[in-house]
């Protein structure tokens, strides 16, 4: 700490520690932001739900009862039951597994795919780059859902394929934020300085460019997770993600579809849930954002969700 | 000016190329024989042998690719497995509907967000402010499909104003074409118009910090001209890229919309083709989407020129 306080001196408020600073500040500011603190609550309870929800589930989700058939919500169905006698509140509890795996892995290939391809876009720039951004443009040259469709015609449906689908969908925006945030952090003089002592593009590429776009692409991570899970829903809804029996949202949707008018509840339930897990991700993507990015404009804002 | 929308026109010739190549690989990228899994249980060895020769399934991959891209200039986009009718034929049937939906739910979007964004960021901080950011926080989680279902529920089912499903051409009937509209519109207009909302609103908030409006107030203007002479006419550039990017949402959300609404349109044809594995009937629909989509953000990169001549000279 003597170190760098006979240096704080000199660049007075300027922070020295960057790194433990920076986060520090970014926890702060996310700490301060209800919103953002009220998403995470709910994500945690979401992750808890899905983590033990056999245990708190007070039926099997394939617990079939005739007669109980489509009974409005009450003290012994919460949520009410379905066309089959299946408890809905069970069923919505382990829906949670589904769109939390799905958003996740999704993403998480989005990201596996997307980030490398912005890093060697921006980082070598020339042939390289037009050739990739031109890939990237083609797949952002068809709207979200139909692509994800197209990708589920030649795979077959399946919550596997679903997953593949929807990473594809979201690869070419993180490519497209990892290249605008490198274009700016190659000019840096940090990279001419690592570049005059001789560091190969491996190093530079991952030990100064990297870590200095990881704001944004975490702030995309958390908005991209709400729109995988709504991608999802629309999907199963579809009937090309989730198949029967296993217990989807958007699947539990699409099966409430033909009891409306006697079961409204079949509907209600899954929806809200579907809701109140993207606006989590929303609020946390959006006080990240004022937390660590607040220039940004989401690109996958602007192209909605889909 | 011309050098640029020369420049647009290439790019836009480039990426539906690009489409193409997707689109064409579609059908060779399915396991196993297409026309044999259209066909399914009705498999006959001779309506096999017929489409197999009319789609060229049985010629080499390249002469297939430039004979199916050198049809679909020309509008001809085979034959679907399913029903033998000319592909062009059912999308052209369809692409009314599919419009009519999408400009109704642009129309709704931009009569919501546009006056409340404005208001919002002139009255910043006010009750009217904080109303409409939360309303639009929890709209833009609302997944579309649901909306519809619950829209259904309530204005349909319980209230019996409006019809839950079905389409009524305008032409034979112009009060029963808005009614049945209604209900799908506004389930794409009012999600596609709360993600305008907050576009419009820090657009218009950026401008009102900007050193030219200062100015506009230190020389005295009233506010009413500040706002309409100073603050809009530079707001309007993200606006309107937004609204762009938005149509591409729509589009999306036409897809499923069409789908609960029973709407007779693209998304709906799109859908049903892929459970039918239909695969000509696939490759025509999302071409043609595609085709839609870039030819909407190529007006509205030429009107973004227009807007902002700095553009025009990158």
């Amino acid at each position: 700490m003597t170190a760098t306080s006979s240096r704080d001196d000199h660049y007075a408020g300027e922070p020295i520690a960057e790194h433990r600073s920076r986060l520090r500040a970014t926890v702060d500011t996310i700490l301060l932001n209800r919103l953002a603190v009220t998403g995470l609550i709910i994500l945690l309870l979401l992750v808890i739900a899905a983590a033990i929800g056999p245990l708190v589930a007070p039926y099997g989700i394939n617990e079939i009862s005739i007669p109980d058939r489509l009974q409005g919500p009450s003290a012994s169905h919460w949520f009410g039951t379905d066309d089959l006698g299946r408890d809905l509140f069970s069923r919505v509890i382990i829906g949670s597994r589904v769109s939390l795996m799905v958003g996740f892995i999704a993403v998480g290939i989005a990201l596996l795919i997307g980030v490398p391809i912005g890093l060697a876009s921006g980082f070598y720039g020339g042939a390289v780059d037009s050739w990739l951004m031109r890939l990237m443009d083609i797949l952002f040259a068809l709207p979200a859902i139909l692509l994800a469709i197209a990708v589920l015609a030649v795979l077959g449906p399946g919550i596997g394929n679903a997953m593949i689908a929807i990473g594809i969908v979201y690869t070419p925006i993180f490519a497209r934020i990892t290249r605008g945030s490198v274009l700016t952090i190659k000019e840096s003089v940090f990279v001419s300085a690592a570049r005059s002592l001789g560091a190969t593009d491996i190093r530079i590429l991952r030990t100064h460019i990297l870590p200095n776009v990881v704001a944004p692409i975490t702030v995309q991570t958390s908005l991209s997770l709400a729109f995988a899970i709504l991608a999802e829903a629309a999907l199963s809804f579809l009937g090309l993600g989730v198949q029967p029996p296993d217990p989807a949202w958007g699947r539990m949707l699409a099966e409430g579809r033909g009891f409306f008018e006697q079961a409204p509840w079949m509907a209600i339930f899954p929806g809200l849930a579907i809701v109140i897990t993207v606006m989590a991700f929303n609020f946390v993507g959006d006080g990240l954002r004022d937390a660590l990015d607040p220039q940004q404009r989401s690109v996958i804002e602007s192209r909605g969700q889909g | 000016m011309t050098a640029y929308v020369l420049r647009r026109l290439f790019q836009m010739a480039l990426a539906l190329l690009g489409v193409s190549i997707i689109v064409f690989s579609l059908i060779h990228l399915v396991p196993g024989d297409p026309v044999r899994v259209a066909l399914g249980t009705r498999f006959d060895p001779d309506v096999h042998a017929a489409l197999t020769k009319r789609a060229g399934l049985d010629r080499p991959i390249l002469v297939q690719y430039f004979s199916w891209l050198g049809d679909a200039v020309r509008g001809d986009l085979g034959v679907s497995f399913r029903s033998g009718q000319p592909v062009a034929d059912l999308l052209f049937e369809r692409l009314p509907a599919t419009i009519t939906l999408a400009v109704a739910a642009l129309f709704v979007a931009l009569l919501v967000s546009v006056p409340l964004g404005i208001l919002s960021a002139v009255r910043s901080g006010s009750k009217l402010d904080y109303g409409a950011t939360a309303a639009s926080q929890v709209a833009v989680s609302v997944p579309d499909f649901w909306a519809g279902i619950m829209y259904i529920l309530l204005f349909s089912l319980s209230l019996r104003w409006l019809p839950p499903s079905g389409y009524v051409s305008f032409s034979d009937d112009p009060v029963e074409w808005l009614k049945h509209l209604t209900l799908p519109a506004l389930t794409i207009g009012l999600i596609s118009g709360s993600i305008l909302f907050r576009f419009i609103r820090s657009a218009v908030l950026e401008a009102l910090h900007q050193p030219y409006t200062r100015t506009a107030r230190a020389k005295g203007l009233t506010e009413r001209q500040v706002i309409w002479s100073h603050v809009m006419p530079n707001a309007w550039i993200p606006i309107v890229t937004v609204v762009g990017l938005q149509l591409g949402f729509l589009l999306s959300g036409v897809i499923v919309v069409e789908v609960i609404f029973a709407w007779p349109g693209l998304g709906r044809l799109a859908l049903l083709s892929v459970q039918d594995r239909d695969f000509t009937v696939l490759q025509g629909a999302v071409l043609l989407i595609a085709f839609v989509f870039l030819s909407v953000n190529l007006i509205v990169d030429l009107l973004y020129g227009y807007l902002d001549p700095r553009v025009r000279q990158k």
